[in-house]
């Protein structure tokens, strides 16, 4: 089976985000980028399949500038075999991207699509979703486990209550939890490897897809602050703030 | 114009989450009207049309929508969706499963996660886990939103008297089959609608010591969470994650004890009224949002607090 994971190039997590003075956005600029996390769990899940004897090949996909291709790179160092990027400069909705990832998919035919469940830079979780449905394929968000054959796949869901176990019938789209995996660590000889895995670029008018944005972004503000309190002395000095002064125990 | 609301709930009760996502519809203007897709969930439907504001209920009544697939629930949302300017869903595990799906087979944008109406087109919503906040406008015909529960009072769940509709059931493509559930069982409140929430996080140093936090919940009526680090390391469940990636919380006190206030975790708590915190070192960053902070050992501090509380007679 063939296996294809969505990598996005977001702002590493580490990184505190600035709002641009204009309200235009986020400040870019010289900020250090990375694979979105829970991609990276969607790269892992596929190696882990590879290994398992269930995935022959795995492909890691990334939507965007020219820089994404670094996202695929370490895709394709952490040990996916090889790479598509569609490129384009201009703004990317979770609904054109679900576009653009069914084209591929139907030109690639894989037996299962991994995405994350959110992106952590716009939050959005939906791409997986749309893709699904978009295909008309089953979707398994959320996972945190996954037991594939060739005709039926069983997952464990993440839900707010606790876990839910599905089947769902192969094709399938699945989004990553928290607790699928924990991604490996590219080692440096699978690096230097991966500088000479392929990596296909197509363009969204490659794909026949149009791109135009559906949301139209008003502004991007900083969230109000909130400000630091007190510092209380002793427990028995906590209790008396929180009964007698702001009355919420 | 109209605006659907999708019930959350489990063929026998109609879920908080609904009376959150009916008040955000209530700001857009317009209709309310509710959907229940369930099957025997006549008494869902009948509290669903109890709901202050609520102008019609509309039921489709089927075994395919026992669990709320998302292959089941997408494609009855795209045959109602013509008739409505908005369909909104709370954003909860629940509606950020099906809404994306049925937004996509409408060929409509989904705005994820609102938390303001600023008008009947346009929203805020959070990005990069709550440090910035997007206005964005959306001129598809029908808008599909999903709802942050706490930025929304909830409904009354009283007051109304709508009518209540049987809808016909959309095509199954049965594809998807749901095995079972394990849910977490426990005598306290909702994480999501606790009016106190007690979490740990890495400074707990195991599951076992979870007991010290869940004394001083039990004496505060309150809900037990965790930041990512202790579900990482596998103190607690991931359903007791509060955070960017976790569950969003806005309670009237949040006691965080032994986290340090990394962007993810605050991401899930800073709106709560009151927020204590309880750490030993100083210099943490969960110090620069709390109202209170204790700085103490939280194996000598929970206990010694659990005895406070119960002296003012908690």
């Amino acid at each position: 089976m063939k296996v294809l994971v969505a990598v996005k190039r977001v702002i590493d997590y580490n990184v505190k985000v600035r709002v641009k003075a204009d309200q235009s956005g986020v400040e870019l600029a010289n900020v250090k980028m990375s694979m979105n996390p829970f991609d990276e769990i969607g790269i892992e899940e596929a190696i882990r399949l590879r290994e398992a004897g269930k995935a022959e090949e795995i492909i890691a996909v990334s939507l965007g500038p020219q820089q994404c291709q670094e996202t695929i790179r370490t895709a394709l160092a952490m040990g996916a075999d090889r790479g598509i990027h569609v490129k384009t400069d201009d703004e990317l909705q979770p609904l054109a991207v679900a576009k653009l990832m069914k084209a591929v998919i139907d030109e690639e035919q894989p037996g299962l699509v991994i995405l994350g469940k959110q992106a952590i830079d716009d939050d959005s979780n939906q791409t997986g979703q749309m893709v699904a449905g978009l295909l008309g394929w089953p979707q398994a968000t959320f996972a945190s486990e996954l037991d594939i054959g060739d005709e039926n796949a069983r997952i464990t869901r993440e839900v707010d209550g606790g876990l839910e176990t599905i089947d769902v019938k192969v094709p399938c789209v699945m989004t990553t939890d928290l607790r699928l995996n924990e991604p490996r660590y590219a080692s440096l000889p699978n690096i230097m490897k991966a500088k000479k895995k392929p990596i296909d670029e197509k363009t969204p008018e490659d794909l026949g897809v149009d791109i135009t944005p559906r949301l139209k972004t008003v502004t991007v503000t900083e969230p109000p602050g909130r400000d630091a309190g007190i510092k209380v002395e002793s427990v028995a000095e906590l209790v008396d703030k929180l009964h007698n002064e702001v009355g919420v125990i | 114009m109209t605006v659907l609301v999708v019930a959350e709930h489990d063929n026998a009760e109609l879920k908080d989450p609904t009376l959150n996502t009916i008040s955000a519809a209530s700001e857009i203007g317009g209709d309310i009207h509710v959907l229940v897709a369930g099957t025997g969930c006549r008494a869902v439907a009948d509290a669903a049309a109890a709901v202050a504001g609520v102008s019609k209920v509309l039921v489709a009544d089927d075994p395919a929508y026992e669990h709320h697939l998302a292959e089941t629930m997408a494609p009855l949302l795209v045959s109602l969706a013509s008739d409505y300017d908005a369909i909104l869903a709370p954003a909860d595990t629940f509606g950020k499963d099906f809404m994306p799906r049925a937004a996509a087979l409408a060929d409509m944008a989904q705005i994820s996660e609102i938390q303001e109406v600023v008008s009947a087109d346009t929203f805020v919503r959070p990005i990069y886990a709550g440090n910035a906040l997007a206005t964005v406008q959306c001129s598809d015909a029908t808008k599909f939103i999903t709802v942050r529960m706490t930025a929304f009072a909830g409904a009354e769940a009283f007051g109304g008297s709508a009518a209540v509709e049987d809808i016909a059931a959309a095509e199954d493509p049965g594809i998807s089959t749901f095995i079972g559930s394990e849910v977490s069982r426990n005598e306290r409140p909702e994480l999501t609608s606790a009016r106190v929430v007690v979490s740990g996080g890495r400074g707990m140093q195991s599951g076992d010591n979870f007991y010290l936090i869940e004394n001083v919940a039990d004496k505060l009526g309150a809900a037990v969470g965790a930041s990512r680090a202790a579900v990482d390391a596998g103190f607690v469940p991931n359903d007791y994650q509060v955070g960017q990636t976790g569950k969003i919380v806005a309670p009237e006190l949040y006691v965080a004890v032994g986290i340090s206030g990394a962007i993810q975790h605050l991401a899930g708590m800073k709106d709560s009224k009151v927020i204590v915190a309880i750490n030993k070192d100083e210099e943490a960053p969960i110090f620069q949002v709390a109202d209170f902070g204790l700085v103490a050992d939280l194996f000598d501090a929970l206990p010694e607090l659990a005895k406070e509380l119960e002296k003012i007679g908690n």
